[in-house]
């Protein structure tokens, strides 16, 4: 596989504030790419890094072979990139919106027009190609964007947060244009997103970017792998009052390794909420002793999906460390 | 025969060592053209952006009217006039400096009008293209950046000078018209240069309201402080200069060093005010009576001749005033050009 964007020890820093922090990254020809991690990752610096539209502190970038900081303008005729949030000149139409983006990019005032045609056309805006894009909705901006983005023939498309603010119909219908785009014209896709879902739907790899470092990196299958690595099963259970008999005696049990208790408001009375790692799953167990202690709402064994990926490096960071500490 | 192969050999490994150099230089100098294409591409786009916006519409109604107010108030103080002993000498030229009291001349309204002009095509040139987002999406097409600037400056500079041309020959026909007196070649160019120092001096304020709007996120920001520095310059820079001068004004009896001394000081500290340098230059080229823009000794006057100046002798006149106007703009351009050239782009920030 032949490698396009290849990032090494890249870092950016603000004043006193590290953006991006020894990143090394590879994504190959042809694949899609989702970068996924919560707002203010540094996942649109690092964007902005490999279009050279700013400046890195240390390490290295190479976009199909070259480097932003010498060659932008090369690396710009075969790179697209849609910024979040993007913006069109209000007061023309789509389509002239697109013909000035192609004429930007060296294409001749016919043929650009007959391509914009032909891309608004693909991404579902033929009826409102002379509307001006201030009526535009959000989503018909997104699909203008992806529009503007492929006028120019890239090579690789950057989409940042392409499914910010898009109802779920539309989410699906963009997320389908991109893999389509991927597959049949080898187009090389970086996808960044909050979403790990819509992110999970298209993307044959994933690198998740907390706090200016990538912390994970591969398909899905393998990312939750190791999450599983410290290969522990959590059971949460819902129960109306916690009493020190069923807390000794879930203690007494072998496999279980951490217990965290929270009590919550549960309509008018209060409940608890437990939460047990184990080093085997020991549901049925569990479920009889607390049924036995007290009244037991809700039990249920904690799979490793996606969410759990999401909120294990993400928002549950520290609670996976507590448990990494426990065990 | 050797000799002749060793040397075709030798020709072919230079070729050969040539040929990438040659390679790059070709993809350069498409880039080039390319990026050639993409500027006029931005040019046109920014000039009709300008062309269709309401604001250059409304500029453009104003200052006709000043104009046809200032032609009016023009003639009727020739006509007051009458057949004077000036009417034989630059008459023509009049209708761009005289008044009749009621409204100011010509020039006074270029003078006021246009920074105003090159301030409203300028302050939210590149802050608006930010705050919409349009300019991250821009900034990731194959242009240069500064290309982008240079865009910006050129469409609006062309436009102002298309504005002025034609209030300039506007005026110059109505004049014809009305007094029937023809101009002589002298004026003509008298006259085109006074619209050509015109646009340079709007071309000041253009580029410095370009250059807030680099520096200023906020297009509201960037407006008020060119308009605070218009205002400045024209209004209150005077009021200064006198306090200045009330201040450091010689003894009535100082001797003729010190008095030559202050006024040159006063005509230097006047003279840092742009709309001052627009001011002398717009003096000298339309009213060749003038021989000098500082003060003159008795000494100096005696034996001169009372005759206007030559055409080659004004313009060498206003040389420094003109080239400090340029230099003013070029310091503005290269500052917006080194703050732009370093900002980093994101989407809306």
């Amino acid at each position: 596989m032949e490698p396009v964007i290849e990032l090494t020890r890249l870092s950016k820093k603000y004043d006193h504030y590290t953006a991006v922090n020894q990143l090394d990254l590879t994504i190959y020809r042809g694949e899609v790419f989702g970068l996924l991690g919560p707002n203010g990752a540094g996942k649109t610096t690092t964007i902005l890094m490999m279009l050279g539209l700013t400046e890195r502190t240390s390490g290295d970038v190479k976009v199909l072979g070259l480097d932003p900081n010498q060659h932008a303008i090369t690396i710009k005729t075969k790179v697209g990139y849609m910024p979040d949030d993007i913006g069109f000149y209000d007061d023309r139409s789509a389509i002239d919106n697109l013909i000035y983006t192609a004429r930007l990019n060296g294409i001749k005032e016919k043929e650009a027009r007959l391509q914009a045609e032909q891309l608004l056309h693909r991404v579902g805006l033929a009826d409102a190609a002379t509307k001006k894009v201030s009526s535009f909705s959000r989503g018909m901006r997104q699909r203008l964007g992806l529009a503007d983005v492929l006028i120019k023939q890239p090579e690789i498309i950057i989409l940042d947060e392409p499914t910010l603010g898009i109802d779920p119909e539309g989410v699906r219908e963009l997320l389908e244009l991109i893999s389509q785009l991927s597959k049949e014209e080898g187009i090389t896709v970086l996808l960044c997103s909050h979403h790990l879902h819509q992110v999970q739907q298209v993307c044959d790899r994933v690198g998740l970017f907390v706090k200016g470092e990538l912390v994970a990196c591969g398909n899905i299958h393998q990312l939750s792998q190791a999450i599983n690595q410290d290969s522990l099963t959590t059971i949460e259970l819902e129960i109306k009052h916690y009493p020190a008999s069923l807390q000794a005696a879930l203690q007494e049990l072998e496999q279980v390794v951490s217990i965290q208790a929270q009590s919550q408001p549960n309509g008018e009375e209060m409940m608890t909420a437990l939460s047990i790692s184990c080093t085997e799953d020991i549901t049925p167990v569990i479920a009889k002793l607390a049924a036995e202690h007290t009244e037991l709402y809700m039990i249920h064994r904690k799979g490793y999906g996606l969410d759990d990926i999401y909120h294990q490096y993400f928002e549950g960071g520290e609670t996976r460390e507590t448990a990494l500490k426990a065990k | 025969m050797k000799q002749l192969l060793k040397l075709n050999e030798a020709r072919t490994s230079l070729k050969q060592w040539l040929q990438p150099i040659r390679k790059s230089e070709r993809s350069d100098r498409m880039q080039l053209s390319a990026s050639k294409a993409a500027f006029r591409v931005m040019v046109q786009k920014e000039f009709s952006d300008h062309i269709r916006s309401w604001r250059f519409a409304i500029l453009l109604a104003i200052i006709v009217l000043a104009c046809i107010g200032s032609i009016y108030s023009a003639i009727t103080a020739l006509q007051a006039q009458g057949s004077g002993s000036s009417a034989n000498s630059f008459l023509f030229l009049k209708i761009f400096t005289l008044s009749d009291g009621t409204i100011p001349q010509f020039t006074q309204f270029v003078a006021f009008l246009g920074p105003l002009m090159g301030i409203a095509l300028g302050f939210d040139a590149v802050n608006t293209e930010r705050s919409k987002g349009t300019l991250s999406r821009l900034i990731s097409q194959p242009i240069y950046r500064d290309d982008f600037l240079k865009a910006k400056f050129t469409a609006s500079l062309l436009l102002v000078s298309i504005v002025i041309f034609s209030l300039g020959f506007l005026v110059m026909g109505l004049g014809l018209i009305v007094i029937g007196f023809p101009p002589t070649p002298e004026e003509f160019i008298r006259v085109m240069l006074f619209l050509l120092m015109a646009v340079v001096y709007v071309g000041f304020w253009l580029n410095l309201s370009i250059l807030l709007s680099v520096r200023f996120k906020q297009a509201a920001t960037s407006a008020l402080f060119a308009i605070a520095i218009w205002i400045f310059f024209t209004v209150f820079y005077s009021i200064i200069i006198n306090l200045v001068s009330n201040a450091i004004l010689p003894d009535q009896n100082g001797t003729t060093e010190e008095i030559m001394r202050y006024y040159n000081q006063m005509d230097l500290l006047s003279r840092i005010s742009p709309a001052e340098l627009f001011g002398d230059i717009t003096t000298t080229l339309l009213m060749p009576n003038v021989r000098s823009l500082g003060v003159l000794t008795m000494e100096q006057v005696t034996l001169a001749l009372e005759s206007p100046l030559a055409l080659g002798q004004s313009i060498l006149l206003v040389w420094p005033q003109l080239t400090a106007l340029v230099a003013l703009t070029v310091i503005c351009f290269g500052l917006s050009y080194y703050w732009f050239m370093r900002q980093e782009i994101r989407a809306r920030s």
